[in-house]
């Protein structure tokens, strides 16, 4: 049930990779929104035909990101309160992660930082980013491309625990880590 | 009818906030008034002559609107209606204790419309305020109630009324975004955007024609500009890292975003179409949640200084200038239309609280009693409040006056209602 959507939505990201990897005028993506779906119809040469790899994002990489028993399987960086420092413990999950992007150069990683529940939600939104921010750093000083990561905030808005509670809060005050074809 | 159900209600349950809005349908905001001015004055409008021929009366929108504003206690004339065209029986009125008063007929214009005309009278003095005409279809009796009541409000007021413009929140009901827009009121509830990520920030061109929002569909913020009309939508700021805060320029031509492309959040100005990205300020912190007033400034959050602040910037570039010095957290700051008055959210003693700062004597004031305050906005005349907040678990509305004596709640009967922005007056 799960597979052929994955493979879709694997096939989708790498189309829409194509699209925009011509340069934009002043790096922004996606000028209007209607372009994802006529953009192959209007901007482009008829006549140029655009080579898609299904399995850019598949091969043995893959497997181990979804292996259980492998430390690339697990994603997420919990942060302390108020605190936008990687801790100790996160140190070999994220060693783990930069030894493979800088192993599968054409994988790229988009980091999603995120907050408790508490106050403003853009300055919530603001402190994700720090924390995204954070991993980013990590991964960088390891070596890893810094055209292979993107550091995102999601904010409080993707709380993986809804309680008002301590335990729930710094459940939700992580970075996740997340491969092609999973964004 | 509802009124006189209401008034009934009143007088048997004293200080009981009453719900005005009775609909069923759960999307549907019902508004709760908690609170009203101290010295509220009497108002009759008496039934307008004729106006039985509508689905509904608009005298009935018009006095809900008046009770609504906290400003005006409604005095009952009863039934028989009171035409435009027939003298006013003064000492009769005066009897009931109305100081104001609204009489009015609607009359059939043709191709199924109606003209209401309706006088309004000052009852001590036996003098006329004014008069107004206006033209409707039948099914247009809540948009013509308002007017009525914009009127009435201004002549007793002075200040504009707000009842004719439109507010935009983010429904959330089970994991269902969807960004809305309804009447003042709460009635009429459309919904411009549905989405199965988190929607932000919605904010309103200063011609009412277009919202710019933070929606998360593409699994990171990103800045849209949306028409209301057409359901167009164009990108305002999709650069690499998060694209948020959207803030309309007084000219509707550009928006303050906060983006994170150079390294942390960070504001710059773009044009509405996505085009022309600037940088505004520079900090080593974070700086976010510009906001843009009528005078030429932009106020932000940053901790530059260590802990949250408002701060603020000439628009057209230059030195921040630090705005608030009280308390450990101050953000999400909305100056008044008339740029003299700064509200934003204040964290006291670990509640969260709407507040109120006069630029000109330093002086605040906390507006609200709840702990879980967020996303304040002014009315066009500035006069109330809309914010969020939440009671019981739940997300809701709530608007309060700029005194902190009048108190409205808005809430839908399942889900979270959140983000709430006042939209600027109608243009006819």
């Amino acid at each position: 049930m799960k597979y052929p959507r994955l493979a879709l939505s694997l096939l989708t990201v790498s189309l829409l990779a194509a699209c925009s990897s011509a340069p934009s005028t002043d790096g922004q993506s996606g000028a209007a929104v209607e372009d994802r779906s006529s953009a192959s119809a209007s901007g482009v040469d008829a006549n140029r035909v655009v080579p898609v790899d299904a399995n850019a994002a598949a091969g043995a990489g893959i497997a181990a990101l979804k292996d259980p028993k492998n430390i690339l399987s697990k994603r997420s960086v919990l942060f302390d309160y108020d605190s936008y420092v990687i801790t100790d413990q996160y140190r070999p999950l994220v060693e783990a992660h930069a030894k493979f992007l800088v192993a599968n150069p054409k994988m790229k990683m988009l980091i999603q930082g995120n907050t408790d529940e508490r106050g403003s939600r853009e300055y919530n939104l603001a402190l994700g980013q720090k924390r995204a921010d954070a991993v980013k750093k990590a991964l960088t000083l390891l070596g890893v491309s810094e055209a292979q990561v993107e550091s995102v905030s999601l904010g409080e808005e993707k709380p993986s625990c809804n309680d008002a509670s301590e335990a729930c809060w710094s459940a939700n005050r992580r970075g996740d880590m997340l491969y092609s074809g999973e964004f | 009818m509802t009124s006189r159900i209401l008034s009934l209600l009143r007088r048997a349950l004293p200080g009981c906030a009453l719900v005005l809005a009775s609909s069923l349908a759960q999307a549907q905001l019902a508004i709760e008034i908690t609170g009203a001015g101290a010295n509220r004055m009497p108002v009759a409008i008496a039934a307008f002559q004729g106006e039985n021929a509508l689905p509904r009366a608009v005298t009935d929108v018009v006095r809900a609107d008046l009770e609504r504003s906290g400003l005006f206690k409604m005095v009952e004339l009863g039934p028989s209606p009171m035409g435009a065209d027939t003298p006013p029986d003064f000492d009769r009125i005066r009897s009931r204790g109305a100081d104001a008063f609204a009489v009015g007929t609607l009359s059939p214009s043709g191709a199924g419309r109606y003209q209401v005309l309706f006088r309004l009278f000052d009852t001590p003095k036996q003098a006329a305020l004014g008069s107004q005409a206006l033209v409707m279809t039948p099914n247009q009796y809540r948009t013509t109630g308002h007017r009525i009541a914009d009127y009435i409000y201004e002549k007793l007021t002075g200040e504009p009324g707000v009842f004719s413009t439109r507010i935009a929140y983010v429904l959330k009901v089970g994991s269902r975004y969807e960004l809305q827009i309804a009447d003042a009121d709460g009635s009429n509830a459309q919904t411009a955007l549905a989405s199965r990520e988190p929607i932000i920030s919605p904010t309103w061109s200063p011609d009412g024609s277009r919202l710019a929002y933070v929606s998360f569909e593409a699994k990171k913020p990103v800045v849209y500009v949306h028409s209301l009309a057409t359901g167009q939508r164009n990108v305002a700021a999709n650069f690499k890292g998060s694209n948020s805060a959207p803030s309309w320029s007084p000219d509707g031509s550009r928006l303050a975003v906060v983006l994170t492309k150079d390294g942390q959040s960070q504001l710059y100005t773009v044009n509405a179409d996505g085009s022309g990205v600037r940088r505004l300020a520079s900090s080593s912190g974070i700086d976010t949640e510009p906001s843009w007033s009528s005078d030429g400034w932009i106020y932000f959050t940053s901790d530059r200084g260590g802990s949250p602040q408002i701060y603020r910037v000439p628009a057209s570039g230059g030195d921040a200038q630090r705005v608030t010095f009280e308390g450990g957290y101050n953000v999400s700051p909305r100056p008044s239309p008339d740029g003299k008055s700064l509200v934003y959210v204040s964290r006291n003693g670990g509640r969260f609280q709407v507040t109120l700062l006069d630029l000109a004597s330093r002086q605040t004031q906390i507006l609200t009693d709840s702990s879980k305050d967020e996303s304040p906005s002014f009315a066009p005349n500035g006069r109330m409040i809309l914010y969020a907040t939440e009671v019981g678990g739940r997300g809701v509305l709530a608007a309060v006056s700029s005194d902190g004596r009048v108190k409205q709640r808005l809430s839908v009967q399942s889900g979270d209602v959140r983000e709430p922005a006042w939209g600027p007056q109608p243009r006819n």
